[in-house]
This record gives structure tokens, sequence and C-alpha cells, in this order.
């Protein structure tokens, strides 16, 4: 399963996604809205995307995981639009026959989903200061 | 009539913002190197955001040295930041 939503995040569901009766181990990442980074304040965050090329990465990244671990089931989905602070704006479950293959897995998904898709975000502050996120690659 | 040929280039997060809109449209150009080099001219004030960049077409990143066609639809992609 892989998708893109204005609406939140339901964790359960991506659970129930990956169940698998050959999955030893199921493993939940989710991404959540941080108030604190250093000492700057976050009120809030804007996640935008190119929506179609974002589902392809999405789709590519699944593909490369697959290819490394015996992953018997990998649901991924990101939120765009407005997220207030502690809201999942990324939460990514992947199933594998055993547990250490589904952390590897699941730590590969996020760390490639921060590379190769094209979505960004907002930072606002409690000041009115808005800033888009563009890391150094 | 001589018709330009042109390409259009999407625009997402801060190009999208400083653009005041989300697509350009420019002369073509034979190679992506050629669209960034006329990208920092569009974005005078975002050049090193530009250099940082990646084009794509469909849904894959373009090498630094790919031909361009007339009527290409491209994007514009600045270093991501989901998750």
């Amino acid at each position: 399963m892989i998708e893109l939503t204005r609406e939140p995040i339901d964790a359960a569901r991506l659970l129930e996604a990956v169940r698998d009766a050959n999955a030893g181990g199921v493993v939940l990442f989710l991404g959540t809205v941080r108030e604190m980074t250093g000492d700057e304040r976050t009120l809030a965050l804007e996640y935008e995307a190119h929506e179609p090329m974002a589902k392809a990465k999405m789709t590519e990244l699944e593909r490369e995981a697959r290819q490394r671990w015996p992953i018997r089931g990998m649901a991924m989905i990101h939120r765009l639009g407005r997220l207030e602070i502690g809201d999942v704006a990324v939460g990514i479950a992947i199933s594998c026959p055993h547990r250490a293959e589904a952390f590897d897995a699941c730590e590969f998904a996020i760390d490639r989903l921060k590379e190769i898709v094209p979505i960004w975000k907002k930072d606002l502050a409690p000041d009115g200061r808005a800033e888009w996120k563009h890391p150094a690659p | 009539m001589k018709v330009t040929a042109t390409i259009r280039i999407l625009l997402f997060a801060r190009f999208r913002e400083t653009a005041g809109r989300d697509m350009l449209e420019l002369p073509h150009e034979a190679t992506t190197a050629d669209v960034l080099r006329r990208l920092r001219t569009e974005f005078p004030a975002l050049t090193n955001l530009v250099d940082a960049s990646r084009l794509a077409r469909g849904d894959d990143f373009l090498q630094a040295d790919e031909a361009i066609r007339p009527g290409d639809e491209l994007a514009l992609i600045p270093p991501v930041s989901g998750g």
C-alpha cells in the first residue's frame, strides 16, 4: 500500500495491511511533527509533493527494499497539507519473517524516502516566519 | 508564422512560492544543463538552490547532459524534505 493523503494517518490500517502468517516481526515507523529543533520552535509544518512522481518514487523504494530483504508486507503513507505538533507526517509498516530484517528494511525505507521522494515541508514558526526546508544534499 | 518551441517547468516549494506560480514556460533548451543554466537567470536570488536541484521528466530524475525535446514538461526538484 502506497498513499499520499490529506487526512490523519491511521497506524492501525498500516499494521493491518502488512499482517502476514509468515511474518514473525512487524516494524512500524511513524514520523511525527516535533516542536523543538535545537532552540527553534515549530508551530506547524506544511507539506507539499510532486504527487505522481512521489508515488512512483515510493513504489521504486519499495521495490529496492524487497530486493534486499524478504519482505512479506510493506505499507507507506505520507500526509500532505498543514500538520500540527504531534501529528503523524509519515507512516511505514514492514513485516518480515524475522525482526532484524524488518528493522533494517524499515530504516532503509524512511532513509530512502527522505532522499528520493519529491515531498517538501515548510516550517512555520510562532512569530510568523516560514521557511521551506531544502537540506543540502 | 514562426512558432518558438517551448518547454514547461513545474515548480514546487520555495521555487513555486518565489515565482508566485506553479509552472514556467521557457524557450526550448538542448540539454538539462542548459535548462538549469536558464533557471539560474529566472531565479537570481536562488542560484545556490538551483545548483542543488535536479530536473525530472515524468517519474524520473534526469542526468546532467540529457537531451530535452521541444514541448517537454519537466519538474524542478529542489532538495527534498519529506518525512
